[in-house]
C-alpha cells in the first residue's frame, strides 16, 4: 500500500521541525495577528509555527505538526485522515480532519476519518476539554494539510519534470496547468511519500476566499450515517471474545468503604458468576476508583440483579455527615465575611461605604450531574504486563497515563482506543471507569466490561461545585456604578487532586470572576473557604455558570432599580470599547491563553449585544404573561449573548418560545456545529435553571436517576432557537464553542422571568418557586 | 428455551427469562443499536418497535416478546433509508448520537400511528426520549419533514 504515513520512517521526523521564533505573517497569510513571540519548547513538545499564539504549546505533549503522522493515501486515492480529539458531540471529528482536507486539496468525500489511539507522544495532546480543540488546532491541521500537499505537488512535478512552482493541487489531483496534465492524489501517494516533509515556515496556506469547506457549514458529521441506523460504536459497544460484564456496588459517601458484604444472595441470580471486592483509592485521589464491591456475569442485566442482592456494610468515613442544607448556609455565612482578596481596582470597601445606594443579593446554584445520556462504562483486556482500553473518555493520553500508573506497567503497554463518546460534558475528563475495568480485567484474566447505571453515574460522579455568589453595587446618585464587589465561595476541583484545598484554583476564579469586564472604578473579588465533601469536577462551563447567573442577574437588578433598560445598564457597565487590563490579577488565567491573542476585548462583547438585540428583536412587544431576558459572558475566550422570551402562565408554570444567542467565537471551521451546541447549550442551561439539583444527607446523593434529576425533555424545551455568528475578521484566533453557550442561559432567563412576573428568582433551580 | 423474534429472525435464549430485552439485544444477540440510558424508562434510549408500537427494552422482559416481532434500530429499514432516518440525516440531527437510535425508533413508531402529526403531537409524543445534548429543535424538524416526505 502506498502511504504518506510510515510509522517505520516516523522517527527520525523531528529534525524537519523546526522551532520558530520568528513571526511570518507575511507567508501565513489570512490568519496571521500582530505580535512575535518566542515559543519555549517543552521536552517531549513540538509546538508548531503559528501566526497567532495560542496556549497549545503548554499543554502536556504540545502539539505535533506532522502530516506523516495524520494523513495516509491509499492508492485509489481514499485520503484518511487522522482524528486524535474525543468526539463527544462537538463534531470535533469531523471539523479537525475537514481542516486538514481543505488545505490539502483533497475532495471531503473521498476522506476517511481514524480515530487515534492515545498517544500523546505521537498526536500531541488529547484532552478534550476546555472547548480547546478547534482553538489550539486549527492552525497545526491547516500547516499538517499543507505540508501534504506541497509534498504531493513536488512529488507530481518530479514526476512531470517541471518546477514545482508551476503545479498546483486542486480537490483531489495535482495539475499542471501549462500542458494540462493531472494525476491524482492516489497515483501521486507513493512517490509523496519519499518527499521530504517541508519546514513550517516555508509552508504556504491557503488563503481562506479559496475556501471550499471552512466557514461554509455544509458538512454533516462523518458519522451521521452510522449513527441513524445504529451502527455508530458508543463504549458500551465493544464485544469481545470471553468478556465478562461487570457492575459495581459503590461506597454511598465520597471516601467510604467496604466494612463487610454477604455475597450468598448475589451468587443465586441467574447469570451471575462471581462477586469480588474492588480496590479504592482514599479520597481525594484525582481519577482512582472509589472501590466497592464488583458482581460479575454473563450480561449486564444478570450482574445488576445480582448487585441488587448483595448485601454489603459500608464505613462512610469522614463525609458521612455533608448535607446540602447545612452546607448552603455554611457557604452564605463565609460569602458575608472578607475573602482572601483576589482582584482589587480601585477600593470597593471604601466607595461601597460612600454609595448613595447599595444593592446586595446573594445568588445559590446547587450541585449537577453530568447525566451524560451513555453513562460511564469501559471495557478493558489485560493479558499479563499489557493493557487494551476501549472506552468513551475525553482524555486518552491521560486514561492511557492512570491506567498504567494503576496497574505499574509501562506506558507503552496499555492502548488505549476511544470510542464514540455518549456525551462527555466533563465528566469523561476522569477515567476513573476505565481503571475499574482494568483492575477487573487483570484480576478476572477475562477481557471485561464495567457498565455504570444512570443511578451510579448521578451518585459517584464528579459533580458541578455548589457555590454563593454575592455580589454588593454601589450607586451615586446619577445612578451609575461606582463600586462592585463579588464574593465567590464554592467547593474547588483543586480538592479532587489534594486534600483539604479549600480556595478556588485559578482556572475557577478565572472563570467570570477575576475576568469581570465592566469598567467599574472600584472592583473588588474575594474568595472565601470552602471546603469539599465530595469529587469536585469539570461540569460544561464550569465555574461560568453561578458567575454568569450572578453577575448578570445583578446587572437586571441595577436595571431595575434604577428604572434603566437592562440592556442598556449592560453596555453602560461593560464601558468604553478597550482591552481590560487585568495588571492587579496574579494569575488570570485567560483559558491557558496568552493575553495578546486572547484579551479580553470589550468591543467584542458589545458587539454580540447589540447583534442579540438586534437580530433577537430587543424591546419587542410580547403578550401578556411573556417576558424578555438578555445576558452576556465571555468564557473559553469566545464572547455569547443569550436573550429568552418566557412565558409564565396565572399558575406559575413556565415556557420558552423563544432563544436568540450570538456568538463570536473569532475565525470558525463549520457553523452548522456551531449552531447544533449553541441549540444544544440552550436546552442544558434551561435544564440547570429549571430542574437541576443534586443534594446530599448523610453524606449520600439523594437523587439516582431521570425522575428525580429531571433534564429537560422536548415538551418543555424553547420551541425555536436561532444562533447568529460574528463573522470573524481576516486575524481573529478561534475560541471555545462547546461550553460558552450554557452560562449566559439561565440569567436571561431568570432575567425574563422578572419582566414577566415581577419575581427575582436567586436561587436555582426553579423548580416550584414561581408556583408559590 | 425461549424463542423470541428480533427483526425477523428467530433468537433463543436459555437463561433468566425475566432478563430485561435491552441486555438480551445488547449483550446477547450483539444487537448495540439498542442503548441503555437510564433502565427505568425514563428516557427512551432503549426504544424498540413491537407490534407498531415503541416500547421500552430496559423494562420489558425477553419472556414478555415471545410470539411478537420486535424491530430495533438495525431492522427499521433495510438499508437505513427510512424516512426518519433520511430525515435525520438531512437536517443534521445528532449531536454526540447516543440517544438517536431511540428518538427515531420513537419518531417511527409516531408515524405508522400518525402519519401527519402536528408540531405539538411531535412535541408531546417525543417526550419520553430525553437528548441530553439537547437536539430537540432538530429531531422536532426531522420527523415533521419526514411526515411530509423526504
Ligand atoms: S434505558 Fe430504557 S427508557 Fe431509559
Ligand atoms: S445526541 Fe447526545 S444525547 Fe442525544
Amino acid at each position: 500500500m502506498n502511504i504518506l504515513t510510515n510509522p517505520k520512517k516516523l522517527r527520525g521526523f523531528e529534525r524537519h521541525l523546526k522551532v520558530e521564533n520568528v513571526s511570518r505573517r507575511s507567508i501565513l497569510k489570512g490568519l496571521g495577528i500582530a505580535g512575535g513571540f518566542a515559543l519555549a519548547a517543552p521536552v517531549m513538545s513540538r509546538p508548531a509555527f503559528a501566526a497567532y499564539e495560542t496556549g497549545a504549546s503548554k499543554m502536556p505533549h504540545g502539539t505535533v505538526v506532522d502530516p506523516r503522522v495524520f494523513v495516509s493515501i491509499a492508492p485509489d486515492g481514499i485520503v484518511t485522515i487522522v482524528g486524535h480529539r474525543a468526539e463527544m458531540g462537538t463534531g470535533v471529528r469531523t471539523s479537525l480532519p475537514l481542516i486538514v482536507a481543505e488545505e490539502m486539496e483533497a475532495d471531503w468525500s473521498r476522506v476517511r476519518v481514524q480515530q487515534a489511539p492515545g498517544n500523546e507522544a505521537k498526536y500531541g495532546n488529547q484532552d478534550t476539554d476546555g472547548s480547546r480543540s478547534t482553538r489550539h488546532y486549527l492552525m497545526p491541521m491547516r500547516q499538517i494539510g499543507a505540508s501534504a500537499r506541497s509534498m504531493l505537488e513536488a512529488a507530481a512535478a518530479k514526476r512531470w519534470g517541471v518546477p514545482a512552482t508551476e503545479v498546483k493541487a486542486r480537490n483531489h489531483e495535482v495539475v499542471h496547468a501549462a500542458s494540462g496534465r493531472k494525476l491524482g492524489f492516489g497515483d501521486l501517494a507513493a512517490d509523496a511519500a519519499k518527499e521530504s516533509v517541508p519546514g513550517i515556515e516555508g509552508l504556504k496556506l491557503k488563503d481562506p476566499k479559496d475556501f471550499r469547506y471552512l466557514g461554509k457549514g455544509q458538512i454533516g458529521i462523518v458519522d451521521l450515517r452510522d449513527i441513524t441506523v445504529g451502527k455508530a460504536h458508543y463504549g458500551a459497544d465493544i464485544r469481545l471474545p470471553g468478556m465478562k460484564y461487570a457492575v459495581i456496588a459503590r461506597p454511598p459517601v465520597t471516601g467510604g468503604k467496604v466494612k463487610s458484604f454477604d455475597a450468598a444472595e448475589a451468587m443465586k441470580v441467574s447469570g451471575v458468576e462471581k462477586v469480588l471486592e474492588v480496590k479504592g483509592w482514599p479520597w481525594p485521589s484525582k481519577f482512582q476508583p472509589l472501590g466497592g464491591v464488583a458482581v460479575i456475569a454473563r450480561n449486564t442485566g444478570a450482574a445488576i440483579k445480582g448487585r441488587d442482592a448483595l448485601k454489603i456494610v459500608w464505613d462512610d468515613g469522614a463525609n458521612g455527615k455533608y448535607d446540602s442544607v447545612a452546607y448552603r448556609a455554611s457557604l452564605e455565612e463565609a460569602a458575608r465575611k472578607p475573602g482572601l482578596v483576589v482582584r482589587k481596582e480601585g477600593d470597593a470597601d471604601a466607595a461601597l461605604k460612600g454609595a448613595d445606594k447599595v444593592i446586595a443579593a446573594e445568588y445559590y446554584l446547587p450541585h449537577l450531574a453530568h447525566v451524560s445520556m451513555e453513562p460511564p462504562v469501559a471495557v478493558a483486556d489485560v493479558k499479563g504486563d499489557r493493557c487494551e482500553i476501549w472506552a468513551p473518555v475525553q482524555s486518552a493520553g491521560g486514561t492511557r497515563d492512570d491506567v498504567a500508573k494503576t496497574l505499574g506497567i509501562p506506558d507503552a503497554n496499555v492502548t488505549v482506543n476511544v470510542t464514540l463518546l455518549g456525551g462527555g460534558f466533563g465528566r469523561k475528563s476522569k477515567c476513573d471507569f476505565a481503571i475499574e475495568a482494568a483492575l477487573l480485567s487483570k484480576e478476572l484474566g477475562a477481557p471485561v466490561k464495567v457498565q455504570w447505571t444512570r443511578e451510579d453515574d448521578v451518585r459517584h460522579g464528579f459533580l458541578h461545585t455548589v457555590s454563593v455568589e454575592r455580589i454588593e453595587a454601589g450607586l451615586d446618585k446619577s445612578g451609575k456604578v461606582i463600586a462592585w464587589r463579588h464574593r465567590s465561595v464554592a467547593p474547588t476541583i483543586a480538592s479532587t487532586f489534594a486534600a483539604g484545598a479549600k480556595h478556588e484554583a485559578p482556572f475557577e476564579l478565572g472563570m467570570g470572576l477575576i475576568d469581570n469586564p465592566f469598567e467599574i472604578a472600584n472592583l473588588q473579588c474575594e474568595n472565601p473557604e470552602a471546603a469539599a465533601h465530595t469529587r469536585i469536577g469539570w461540569f460544561r462551563a464550569v465555574s461560568n455558570i453561578p458567575r454568569a447567573f450572578a453577575v448578570q442577574s445583578m446587572v437586571a437588578e441595577i436595571a431595575s432599580a434604577t428604572k434603566r433598560d437592562p440592556k442598556d445598564m449592560l453596555l453602560e457597565l461593560i464601558g468604553s470599547p478597550r482591552l481590560v487590563n487585568l495588571s492587579s490579577v496574579k494569575d488570570p488565567w485567560n483559558y491557558g491563553e496568552p493575553y495578546s491573542s486572547y484579551p479580553i476585548d470589550t468591543a467584542r462583547l458589545r458587539k454580540v449585544v447589540e447583534l442579540v438585540a438586534d437580530k433577537g428583536g430587543w424591546g419587542r412587544s410580547v403578550p401578556k404573561g411573556h417576558g424578555l431576558g438578555i445576558a452576556v459572558h465571555r468564557s473559553f475566550v469566545s464572547y455569547i449573548a443569550t436573550i429568552v422570551e418566557v412565558a409564565v402562565d396565572d399558575k406559575g408554570k413556565f415556557t420558552v418560545p423563544r432563544v436568540d444567542t450570538a456568538i463570536d467565537c473569532g475565525t470558525y471551521v463549520n457553523p452548522e456545529r456551531i449552531e447544533s451546541q449553541i441549540e444544544g447549550a440552550a436546552i442544558m442551561g434551561l435544564s440547570l435553571a429549571k430542574h437541576g439539583e443534586i443534594t446530599f444527607k448523610d453524606g449520600k446523593v439523594q437523587q439516582g436517576n431521570f425522575d428525580d434529576f429531571p433534564v429537560i425533555r422536548m415538551d418543555e424545551s424553547p420551541l425555536v432557537t436561532h444562533v447568529y455568528i460574528v463573522p470573524p475578521g481576516p486575524d481573529t484566533p478561534p475560541s471555545g464553542v462547546g461550553e460558552p453557550g450554557v452560562p449566559p442561559f439561565a440569567p436571561a432567563l431568570i432575567n425574563a422571568i422578572f419582566v414577566a412576573t415581577g419575581k427575582r428568582i436567586r436561587s436555582l433551580p426553579i423548580g416550584k418557586q414561581l408556583e408559590a | 428455551m425461549i424463542k423470541v423474534k428480533i427483526n425477523g429472525q428467530e433468537q433463543n435464549w436459555d437463561g433468566d427469562p425475566d432478563l430485561p430485552l435491552l441486555w438480551f439485544l445488547r449483550d446477547e444477540v450483539g444487537l448495540t443499536g439498542t442503548k441503555y440510558g437510564c433502565g427505568q424508562a425514563l428516557c427512551g434510549s432503549c426504544t424498540v418497535i413491537i407490534d407498531k408500537q415503541a416500547v421500552r427494552a430496559c423494562i420489558t422482559s425477553v419472556s414478555d416478546v415471545v410470539g411478537r416481532d420486535v424491530t430495533t434500530i438495525e431492522g427499521l429499514h433495510p438499508t437505513g433509508d427510512h424516512p426518519v432516518q433520511k430525515a435525520w440525516r438531512q437536517l443534521n440531527v445528532p449531536q454526540c448520537g447516543y440517544c438517536q437510535t431511540g428518538q427515531i425508533m420513537q419518531g417511527a413508531a409516531l408515524l405508522m400511528d400518525n402519519p401527519k402529526p402536528s408540531h405539538d403531537q411531535i412535541r408531546e409524543a417525543m417526550a419520553g426520549n430525553i437528548c441530553r445534548c439537547g437536539c430537540y429543535q432538530r429531531i422536532e424538524n426531522a420527523v415533521h419533514l419526514a411526515s411530509t416526505g423526504v
